[in-house]
């Protein structure tokens, strides 16, 4: 967050109530899903959402690596949330920087809680996510990207996690910010969603909101959630449903 | 987890569709609520407050007194009695260890071999690469996987080839009554041993099993269809050597020709589709 | 390692086709997968392309940014090329700073784009000694089916052929300018199987592979860079016969990202 060198902080929220993009308060980005683009992985995933593109691919359950990271009556979740250096208007260097090491622990955690890891003992589920173009909300993506690949790799687990940030811009609480709102706003709050549960078990939070505010974020967080789970699952039903479009011409005719 | 919210589940066991083309066909989602109708919440599905879930992608099964969510993806899922193909990965003084595509490895131990083997000797029997038929034993709640080698149509795999599928297709590559694998070994002249863990042994002559390999990526990418034998047939009638199979997620024919897209950005013919 | 064991009855039967003059997915020797290049595809980059050769997928997306030229080369830009394979991408690729394989896939393609005079790199002067552009060229590899030295090539020549150069945003000039690409590299790699020699290598036939040949050649029928890789070995009159089939696969690419760069 936090735009160094910028000059004026333009205005987010127009008179008409919408915003630079022309969303209202409550609208999600576009956003497309596709499940299992990539060949070598156990299960992959695409995001894009906004100008935000994200892969994600699922290895294991497979043998730990090292060996002491091994857990007796359990998988592990490891997890390695990484930006391309391109991603980014100003190259980034390649590598984990010290936010993208942290965002990895706290998604790894949050598939944790919902992934029924005693199914698996002494094993590694690796979730690699890797992040293309990014626009904001880049962790969002990059959990319901995970969150279909692990689904698309036969992980079991409770339910997939939607994942939206929400904030605070030009004084009004907003979903899904773009790049100028997360840059420029008052606050921001990304959140993943167990909808099976109502739980939320990632949550992050910057900038200012009051007791109110928080509850009004909170809650329409969770619309926005709800909203893309129906996106994730229909990415799912096309990759595997029982009568697909005819994806083959009758080649063997 | 650790914090007591997590619902209890029930373990996944095998069975799979109990027939390839069994009628009831529906596909749930982790976190899709069943109506279990009064039957037991089996593999699959965990159970919260009274209701039951989805825990994995799979096709619904209702088979009383038990409903179930059969997977159709994800890696293999061993069960005792399952014939395997393993491939060593690791010689140990006393035993092997083998990749069957599970999330782990398996040891074979020397005692489970046709062999007399004395403690050190086993590189001399079994080498990295090797590929092995073995039967899976037991599960223990560690997930070690025990296997044998001792058994009819067990042993150390000379020659041929492997072909490998999603294990959720297994039961399409045998068909009904085991019709698919006598419809390919008929129209090939080749051998086929089927592991439960989606690595298929081929041998015959080169293209028989060009043909079957062919046959076998037609199965994966369409194993939910119906009519899937008579396609299969059909292929192996026509006398083509080539057949071309669209990637499953990215469906551009695949041709010779290049394909050169110069109208980027505006995501909508980008990849992936 | 996370233990990605070929079998080896797999490695004979690559083998034993290719004596036959066959291939496992039904390939002639010298026929290359469907190429499929897709320019543009990175928004936030000034030059990019995704591409896929049959199931493997290579992203490259440029950068350029203001720097300082290097002491001996005060009329010259700075390019730095680095490629990422990325642990997304192969069961057998691991997080951790950069794998010798990888930085043999940035320096090859790094060689050819250098050789072939890709981009002129005095076009990227902007003050002798004092200032100039830095052109990053970063390939993410996203999906590892075989092949990944020539998709990366590839990727980066044609991410190359349509960047920009992005004057305003630095503040240098009223407009933007295309990056002038001079010359196209192509990389053609063969793998050695037994005595047969196959273009555009697949994971199960590298696996299978006794010595791996990348050859880069430009428009003018230069040879502009090898790279021989992987334990095996290469008869002199086998290295004239591939450069001729990379001459040939060569130029065929190049007239697709020609075709397309504006």
């Amino acid at each position: 967050m936090g735009n160094v060198g910028a000059s004026e902080v333009p205005q987010l929220i127009g008179p008409d109530g919408r915003r630079i993009d022309g969303r209202k308060v409550d609208e999600l980005r576009q956003i497309r899903v596709v499940a299992g683009p990539l060949k070598r992985a156990d299960g992959s995933a695409f995001v894009e959402w906004g100008a935000n593109k994200v892969m994600a691919a699922v290895y294991g359950p497979r043998e730990v690596h090292p060996r002491h990271l091994q857990v007796n009556d359990k998988a592990i979740v490891q997890c390695r949330y990484n930006m391309a250096a391109f991603s980014v208007d100003e190259r980034k260097r390649p590598g984990l920087d010290r936010r993208s090491q942290e965002i990895s622990k706290v998604i790894a955690e949050a598939f944790e809680s919902v992934v029924f890891a005693e199914e698996f003992p002494r094993t590694s589920i690796d979730v690699y996510i890797e992040v293309l173009q990014a626009n904001a909300g880049t962790r969002c993506a990059g959990i319901v990207a995970a969150s279909v690949a692990l689904a698309d790799a036969g992980i079991p687990m409770v339910d997939l996690l939607p994942s939206v940030a929400v904030g605070k811009v030009g004084g009004q609480i907003v979903l899904d910010l773009k790049k100028e709102e997360d840059n420029f706003g008052e606050a921001d709050l990304p959140m993943a969603l167990v909808p099976q549960s109502g739980r939320l078990v990632l949550l992050q939070m910057e900038g200012h909101l009051t007791a109110p505010e928080l509850g009004r974020a909170l809650d329409l967080g969770v619309t926005g959630c709800r909203a893309i789970y129906e996106k994730m699952k229909q990415a799912l039903r096309d990759r595997y449903s029982v009568d697909p479009p005819q994806v083959l011409a009758e080649v063997a005719a | 987890m650790g914090n007591g919210q997590r619902p209890r589940h029930r373990r996944r066991g095998r069975e799979g569709p109990s027939s390839p083309e069994s009628s009831e066909r529906v596909l749930v989602l982790p976190g899709e609520e069943i109506r279990a109708d009064g039957l037991q919440p089996g593999p699959g599905t965990y159970r919260v407050s009274g209701r039951v879930y989805a825990n994995v992608l799979g096709l619904l099964q209702r088979k009383p007194p038990v409903v179930r969510v059969v997977p159709l993806s994800g890696r293999y899922a061993p069960h005792a009695g399952d014939l395997v193909i393993g491939i060593v990965t690791d010689v140990q003084g006393s035993f092997w260890l083998l990749d069957i595509g599970a999330a782990r490895w398996a040891p074979l131990h020397m005692t489970g071999t046709p062999w007399k083997i004395d403690f050190g000797e086993t590189g001399e029997y079994l080498q990295v690469g090797d590929a092995v038929v073995v039967a899976v034993e037991q599960i223990e709640n560690t997930g070690r996987i025990g296997v044998t080698m001792n058994g009819d149509g067990l042993g150390k795999l000379e020659g041929g080839t492997i072909v490998t599928v999603s294990p959720a297709k297994i039961p399409r590559v045998i068909g009904k009554g085991g019709s698919m694998i006598a419809t390919l070994t008929r129209a090939t002249d080749c051998k086929l041993v089927v592991g439960q863990n989606g690595r298929i042994w081929v041998d015959g002559p080169l293209d028989g099993v060009h043909r079957v390999r062919t046959a076998l990526e037609l199965i994966e990418l369409e194993g939910q269809r119906r009519g899937l034998t008579e396609r299969v047939e059909r292929y192996l009638a026509s006398g083509e050597r080539r057949l071309e199979l669209p990637s499953s997620a990215r469906p551009e024919p695949p041709t010779d020709e290049l394909e050169f897209r110069t109208d980027p950005g505006t995501g909508e013919n980008s990849f992936p589709e | 390692m996370s233990g990605e064991v070929a079998a080896e009855i797999l490695t004979t039967h690559v083998l034993e086709l290719a004596r036959d003059g066959r291939r496992l997915d039904g390939r002639g020797l010298d026929e290359y997968r469907a190429v499929t290049l897709e320019p543009g595809y990175v928004a936030s980059a000034d030059g990019s392309a995704l591409v896929h050769i049959g199931d493997t997928t290579v992203l490259c997306g440029v950068k350029l940014e203001p720097g300082k030229p290097f002491p001996d080369t005060p009329n010259a830009g700075v390019l730095t090329t680095n490629a990422e394979l990325v642990p997304l991408s192969s069961p057998s690729f691991e997080p951790g700073p950069p794998h010798p394989r990888a930085i043999e896939v940035s320096r090859v393609v790094d060689r050819a784009l250098r050789a072939a005079e890709t981009i002129d790199l005095k076009e990227l002067c902007i003050s002798p000694a004092e200032k100039c552009w830095t052109c990053f060229v970063d390939i993410h590899v996203l999906d590892h089916a075989g092949n990944i030295i020539d998709a990366a090539a590839l990727a980066a020549s044609t991410a190359l052929a349509h960047t920009t150069m992005p004057r305003v945003r630095f503040e240098l000039a009223e407009t933007d300018i295309p990056l002038a690409v001079k010359h196209v590299a192509i990389e053609t790699t063969f793998c050695r199987l037994g005595d047969a020699l196959v273009v555009d290598p697949t994971v199960d036939e590298e696996m299978a592979c006794q010595g791996r040949l990348t050859i880069a050649t430009d428009e003018a029928a230069n040879v502009v860079a090898m790279q021989k890789g992987l334990v095996g070995a290469f008869a002199p009159q086998e290295v004239k016969e591939l450069a001729e089939r990379a001459f040939r696969h060569g130029d065929r690419l190049r007239a697709e990202i020609r075709g397309g760069a504006r």
